[in-house]
């Protein structure tokens, strides 16, 4: 037992391959990177494991048992660090700690412990065709109800004004809803939605729904650019990672937009989430395990810029790198840069447990798709909230 | 002796695995249902029955409860009937017999998840362009968005289409193999007592003759009501979760105990036994109804 505890049991060192996962990223050319990456670290041999398919429930499984990696990539959730699943991160920071953003080191962060070093940052905005706005003589939304108003004056000869998931926007649109009235999904440990504008709030993606103007049930979902591309809508909520696909097809007839605020308490925002480097507490090797994520994630900030900007496209997490990245200084990217510096919401904190999710989700669906008074619903989600809460931090 | 050995022989590659990837688990996951177990298969903290009090009394597991025992009640009498219908059907026909036989057999070997994508996104898509819109297209109708709108709940017609496919061959199959096994005696004798062929000699013999298959039938259909994941999981499951409507048990509880951001294995297995035990009791309750 006490020898299971201790780093040094005899298998550092000995040659024997750190062991590190990730999940398949769709960009051709990743997984040669970072197996390239992995092949220079010069202190340990790294056995870089790829992963097809459901990565996060395989890699909650492998958590469970000895025989999870000894490095990964995730997100984080409180339920990880309750359980000791994972190690805290904050010493292999060392003064780089300031380059990362604040909003970002937040959703690696859990009881004031930083327990994954971010390694890309991927965010959501609104696209819209500028030449069907022009067309149709509209302004940029700047609140929600000019969004609702620009989605039905822009939905007209088969064309519809806005495409936010086939689940009809109760999905990706709920936290931004929350936050364009200055509320959110937890907040210091407490209910963020337990505010009768929450209603008022999420009762505006209900308007949406009901105004005609969403495009449901696409064959692509939200996160592929298809819709916005194939000119079935003239604004699409989707990520990011879609711009070079919207450039090919569009050119520059597209701008980007925050989620717009609802009332002046409130404001723009966009979701951001990160993948981050963890170290798994199962792990025989933690201190290695630990040397090599600063390694890779902090010193060796080229790879970190080859990773974001060589294949996909992603924001660097380190703002000194993000500054200088030429391929963010223009255009939509640079819109998006901006966003996130200035409108940045975590899409999934690490206190918003799947409990929790499912109790909003599914009163915001009933919202939205059926028209349930959401004053109630919500009441009852942030109930559920509370308990959950509770049973977190008592 | 030699008997023996080879039985063990034969028996126990299959006996091992059934233990090792069967009871042992089904065992297990009876004692995690007594122990506060987030994120680990070996919990310490025994909290005996609060995990089954805190399901017993959760809204969205007992609303799915609720949801598919509608389901079930819809779904068993329909397939039932149709699968007897068509059975009738190919056992008549004289030319061609093994060919209907095996067209309608030919959809239960394709995948659950396959179907499903093919009617998600190429029969009942939402854009103009999808089959079921197009066809509405020629009568002049708008498109409707068919996996997403909940009233009137288009979803049902897509899930319930998808299942019929799916399953009708293989209870057409069981029902013609009960067909085969009625003595070809007892029809004659009825034709001379003077019975009309048609509807008089399916109610006094065909019915009856083929009650152990109905019952065989009955309860594999239940099973499979209950036990719906696949094409609900497939059809309406998006990347933010699954919709609060039409959702079978098995995807509340898969999410329960494995959702992203939190495994919770004690309520998960609470649920789980809740079900099995449910299943169980209508199980028997409809084999004493149907036998009596």
């Amino acid at each position: 037992m006490l020898a299971a505890c201790g780093s040094n049991t005899g298998r550092g060192g000995n040659g024997q391959a750190l062991r590190q996962w990730y999940h398949a990223y769709g960009e051709p050319g990743v997984q040669q990177a970072v197996e390239k990456y992995a092949k220079s670290y010069p202190k340990t041999p790294i056995d870089v494991q790829w992963n097809p398919g459901d990565y996060d429930s395989k890699l909650a499984t492998s958590l469970l048992s000895d025989g999870g990696p000894d490095v990964f990539e995730s997100t984080l959730q409180i339920s990880t660090v309750r359980s000791g699943q994972v190690v805290p991160l904050d010493g292999v920071f060392g003064d780089a700690k300031n380059d990362f953003s604040e909003s970002i080191l937040a959703t690696h962060t859990v009881d004031g412990k930083i327990y994954g070093v971010p390694q890309a940052v991927d965010m959501q905005m609104l696209f819209y065709r500028k030449s069907m706005f022009a067309q149709a003589g509209v302004q940029p939304p700047s609140t929600v109800d000019e969004l609702i108003d620009a989605a039905r004056r822009l939905t007209r000869d088969g064309v519809k004004g806005l495409f936010a998931g086939n689940d009809g926007g109760g999905g990706v649109l709920a936290g931004p809803a929350l936050w364009s009235a200055g509320l959110d999904y937890v907040r210091d440990h407490q209910v963020g939605f337990d505010d009768p504008v929450a209603a008022q709030a999420i009762g505006k993606l209900r308007e949406l729904y009901t105004s005609g103007s969403l495009l449901l049930g696409a064959v692509k979902d939200w996160a592929e650019p298809d819709a916005f591309t194939q000119g079935l809508v003239a604004m699409q909520w989707t990520g990011l990672w879609t711009v070079p696909a919207v450039q090919k097809a569009l050119g520059d007839d597209f701008g980007v937009l925050p989620f717009p605020k609802l009332t002046s308490s409130g404001r723009p925002s966009v979701p951001v989430g990160a993948f981050g480097a963890m170290v798994n507490a199962k792990s025989k090797r933690i201190d290695e395990a630990k040397e090599f994520v600063r390694w890779l994630w902090i010193e060796r900030t080229d790879y970190q810029e080859d990773f974001n900007l060589a294949y996909g496209f992603h924001i660097p997490p380190r703002e000194s790198i993000a500054e200088k990245a030429s391929k963010l200084t223009s255009g939509a990217a640079a819109e998006a840069v901006k966003f996130v510096r200035d409108n940045a919401k975590a899409s999934n904190p690490p206190d918003w447990t799947a409990v929790m999710r499912t109790a909003f989700n599914d009163a915001v669906s009933r919202v939205v798709r059926d028209g349930a008074p959401a004053d109630i619903e919500l009441r009852g989600a942030a109930g559920k909230v509370r308990d959950e809460l509770k049973r977190l931090y008592g | 002796m030699r008997n023996g050995r080879a039985f063990w022989l034969f028996v126990g590659p299959f006996a091992i695995g059934l233990l090792v990837f069967v009871y042992v688990p089904i065992a297990w996951s009876l004692l995690l249902s007594f122990f506060d177990a987030r994120n680990t298969v070996t919990p310490t903290s025994f909290v005996g029955l609060r995990n089954y009090a805190d399901m017993l009394t959760d809204k969205p597991f007992l609303s799915s409860l609720g949801t598919f025992s509608v389901f079930a009640a819809f779904i068993v009498p329909l397939t039932f009937v149709l699968a007897l219908a068509l059975a009738l059907l190919v056992n008549q026909i004289s030319f061609m017999q093994a060919f209907f036989r095996s067209v309608f057999f030919l959809p239960t070997a394709c995948s659950y998840v396959v179907a499903s994508l093919v009617w998600k996104l190429s029969i009942f898509n939402g854009v103009r362009f999808g089959l079921a819109n197009t066809v509405l297209g020629w009568f002049g109708a708008e498109p409707i968005a068919w996996t997403v709108s909940t009233s009137p709940p288009w979803y049902w017609l897509v899930l319930v289409t998808l299942r019929l496919w799916l399953q009708l061959g293989f209870y057409m199959i069981l029902f013609i193999a009960g067909l085969q096994r009625i003595p070809q005696h007892l029809y004659e004798a009825a034709w001379i007592d003077g019975a009309s062929r048609g509807w008089q000699t399916l109610r006094h013999i065909t019915l009856p003759q083929l009650r152990t298959t109905s019952v065989a039938v009955v309860l594999l259909l239940l099973v499979a009501a209950y036990q719906a994941f696949d094409e609900f999981y497939n059809v309406l499951g998006t990347d933010r979760g699954y919709p609060p409507f039409a959702r079978p048990p098995l995807i509340y509880l898969y999410y329960t105990a494995l959702g992203s951001g939190g495994q919770d294995f004690g309520h998960g297995s609470a649920g789980a036994v809740i079900l099995t035990l449910l299943i169980a009791g209508v199980t028997l309750l409809q084999g004493r109804v149907i036998t009596r």
